[in-house]
């Protein structure tokens, strides 16, 4: 089955695939080469590192996959939380292309209680821009009360004109808060700011340490926060993608654990409010949100560990390593609950592995999911050929070295052409990766999956989302559609 | 769209400088030499037009807009008025202070008054544009199509004159893609020492001339008081002859250059080289050099 291409690279992958790299550069004019190659290698195994710079602007013209601030903290950090408002302050165009666009799964009424699916956006005109959009913006917020009043609060997602003419949204934030009686939180995440979406995910962050933990403070001052129980902890950083943190949340509660706080998926302003008082943060995507893990370690004391549901074995794992946090009665549950779900886990791999074994696989998301579910495609037999981020920083690329084997080949940033060319050459038999580059490939006749929405399916979190992951991937790459891809006229040459 | 036999020119000096009174006290005296002049002030303060309408402009295109919904609402008739002989004025408005984007306001307002036919049956259109060329939008006069002239209104002040080299830096970056030309510096007075040689051995630093010395009066602010030009309130004063010598000067200048702005060390050895000389005496000779009429002038 394997191309003959393949079994050459075998012989020495590392060697194979650097060469593959030089060629790829090749075309490039000297100076976007000069800063591509830096982004492009082969990890070798023992190194602590993956060798490629990351977190750098993309070169120009290069057809970069990134998003911007604005995406990173409207789209990913603030627009999950269910019960809040979640203004576009700026243009209209940024908030209606992002319009639900992550798949965000909540539970409420939505217009009601909740406004997870809805689009708020402060539509600015010339006028807006000339004369500056505050009173606007106060004048927004006193309507989103008046029609809907059971929201829990606001958050202003700045688009790039905001910072350019300089408005004043901290003024008005402080001002309606008052009005409203209700959280408002402004958020500087201008689209120019920083090299990707990345630095949203920083700024949304901080815009939580600075505007909803200091609600925390004070009520806990005022002898008014829960006492909480031994066993309270957060999920950070799952947005809940077809239900991920749900599948997530299910298997923490069964070893014992009280999950208080899900950030920011099916999330709501309270819980994050509170959850200073949890024990325990447990991140999931480190990427987007490290930085407010870190700030509660250092402020309020609350260690933080990174764990991964994607894979039986990873799960396993990750269950095991937190309850090694908690007393014996929740490392007992833990055994309980990986024996709970062997049938089933069992059952999975049976039916789909024979249909999946060494298949391999190319990988291309965001921050996070470019080392996470490598194991997932592992526990199916599968191989990784190829991994990169489009926005991952130094840290992200060291904690893949756990990941990934000896010749796997890593892309940073990758452009257009650079994943192309690489999946041409390398040709695996799954690509798995983001809308921008799943028609490129299935018009290559090669099998796809989204890794960012999941494709519109999901969970892929826990035991239960492992079952869909591997279902997915069996009707991606089995689906007797690809036998009806070759031209008829051709078929005789085959 | 904007006729080409048109003569646009700018305003442009460091805020304060007097750019607005100079220019309509120099428009008033063109006006009274036959010709028709529109005047378009770029200053969020709207007030480059005050001394012609003998009032501030009540109906700035940008205000008007903002009631509106757009620009898109507006009539020309609404926002061009029209004031001391026949003069035409109109003003972009703008943001108040610590608000929005002035920068923008003036590029809308432009857009408007060319797309609504504004720039019609007129000899002159002069731009009033507010202190330093900060930002795009303060540039777009002096984009192709535009004030294809510019006059920087300035003093033997030293942050007057930084302020002119700047301008003069700008007027340089459009000059090779708009045609834009630097038409001389205007000295209004502040009685600094030496101010007139000063400012003619800066305007040939920066490749110009110093077209007219505006001396100190005070019959300006009197007239200033009163909302009129010198010209109107009192137009037998030597102070009303020399704007119109000035604007005769403007009419027929033909020493039209691209600047070549200098360093900020060059700016001060500048000052250095002529701020230890001269006094009330310099400042007698400059007024009498000025007021020397040119051919042509009774």
């Amino acid at each position: 089955m394997t191309p003959p291409e393949s079994t050459i690279l075998e012989d020495n992958p590392v060697i194979a695939k650097k060469d593959l790299i030089k060629e790829v550069l090749e075309v490039y004019p000297d100076k976007a080469k000069k800063k591509r190659e830096k982004h492009l290698n082969v990890y070798e195994e023992g190194k602590s590192d993956c060798g490629v710079k990351s977190n750098i602007k993309s070169v120009p013209g290069s057809m970069t996959t990134r998003g911007c601030a604005y995406a990173g903290s409207k789209g990913v950090v603030w627009g999950p939380i269910k019960d809040m408002i979640h203004i576009s302050h700026g243009p209209v165009g940024c908030g209606y292309y992002s319009w639900s666009g992550r798949r965000n799964y909540y539970i409420g009424t939505t217009g009601i209680d909740s406004f997870g699916t809805m689009q708020f956006t402060s539509d600015f005109q010339e006028r807006d821009i000339v004369f500056g959009g505050d009173k606007k913006l106060a004048k927004l917020i006193t309507e989103l009360e008046e029609l809907f009043p059971l929201n829990r609060g606001v958050s202003i997602q700045s688009e790039c004109p905001i910072g350019l003419i300089g408005d004043d949204i901290e003024a008005v934030a402080k001002k309606s808060a008052k009005e409203i009686g209700k959280t408002v939180v402004p958020v500087r995440c201008e689209g120019f700011r920083g090299v990707s979406q990345s630095l949203g995910h920083h700024i949304a962050n901080d815009a939580v340490r600075d505007w909803v933990f200091p609600q925390y403070d004070k009520e806990k001052k005022a002898g008014n926060t829960p006492e909480g129980t031994p066993y309270d902890v957060a999920i950070i950083g799952d947005y809940n993608i077809g239900g991920d943190a749900w599948s997530s949340r299910i298997l923490l509660e069964e070893i014992g654990l009280r999950v208080v706080a899900q950030w920011s998926g099916d999330g709501t302003l309270h819980e994050m409010i509170n959850t200073p008082s949890v024990k325990l943060n447990l991140v999931h995507c480190y990427r987007s949100m490290n930085y407010i893990s870190r700030h509660m370690e250092e402020t309020y004391g609350i260690p933080w560990l990174e764990y991964n549901f994607f894979g039986p074995t990873q799960i396993a794992e990750s269950l095991r390593t937190i309850a090694a946090r908690f007393d014996e009665t929740i490392q007992a549950n833990a055994e309980t609950v990986i024996a709970k779900y062997e049938a089933q886990t069992r059952a999975v791999i049976e039916k789909f592995r024979p249909r999946l074994e060494g298949k391999t696989v190319a990988l291309m998301v965001g921050g996070l999911r470019p080392r996470h579910v490598v194991p997932a495609f592992y526990d199916l037999g599968m191989q990784l050929i190829g991994t990169g981020y489009e926005f991952g920083h130094n840290d992200d690329y060291k904690r893949t070295t756990h990941y990934v084997e000896n010749g796997t080949l890593i892309y940073d940033d990758v452009s257009a052409y650079e994943f192309e060319t690489f999946i041409k050459e390398l040709k695996p038999d799954l690509v798995a990766s983001g809308i921008k580059e799943k028609y490129v490939f299935q018009k290559m006749a090669l099998p796809f999956r989204q890794m960012h929405s999941w494709d519109y399916s999901g969970p892929y979190h826990g035991y239960d989302g492992f079952a869909i992951f591997a279902r997915d991937m069996d009707l991606a790459l089995n689906s007797p559609t690809w036998s009806l891809i070759g031209a008829p006229w051709k078929q005789s040459d085959e | 769209m904007t006729d080409e036999s048109i003569r646009q020119i700018a305003f442009y000096g460091k805020g304060g400088i007097g750019k607005s009174t100079t220019s309509q006290n120099t428009i008033a005296g063109m006006a009274e030499l036959g010709q028709r002049v529109m005047i378009v002030g770029c200053d969020p303060k709207a007030d480059s037009t005050r001394l012609m309408l003998h009032s501030k402009a009540q109906t700035t295109i940008l205000h008007l807009a903002a009631e509106r919904g757009a620009v898109e609402d507006l009539e020309l008739e609404e926002v061009l008025l029209t004031g001391y002989r026949d003069v035409r004025c109109v003003e972009s408005g703008g943001p108040e202070p610590g608000v929005g984007c002035a920068g923008r306001g003036i590029i809308t307002a432009i857009n408007f008054l060319e797309e609504n036919g504004a720039y019609e049956d007129l000899d002159f259109v002069s731009y009033d544009v507010l202190g330093d060329v900060v930002c795009g939008g303060f540039a777009m006069p002096i984009r192709e199509g535009k004030a294809q002239e510019i006059y920087i209104v300035t003093s033997g002040e030293m942050m007057a004159m930084y302020a002119a080299n700047n301008i003069a830096r700008g007027v340089l970056k459009y000059a090779h893609s708009g045609g834009v030309r630097l038409g001389g510096l205007i000295c209004n007075s502040r009685k600094v020492d030496r101010e007139l040689e000063l400012i003619e051995t800066l305007a040939k630093r920066l490749n110009t001339q110093m077209i007219h010395f505006v001396p100190r009066d005070n019959i300006v602010q009197h007239a200033e008081l009163r909302r009129m030009t010198v010209i109107e309130y009192a137009p037998d004063s030597q102070q009303a002859e020399e704007y119109r010598i000035l604007a005769n000067k403007i009419i027929n200048n033909d020493n039209l250059t691209i600047p070549t702005p200098i360093s900020m060390d060059e700016l001060e050895d500048l000052l250095v080289e002529f701020g230890i000389l001269g006094g009330e005496e310099e400042y007698e000779k400059a007024i009498k050099a000025g007021t020397k009429a040119p051919a042509g002038i009774a």
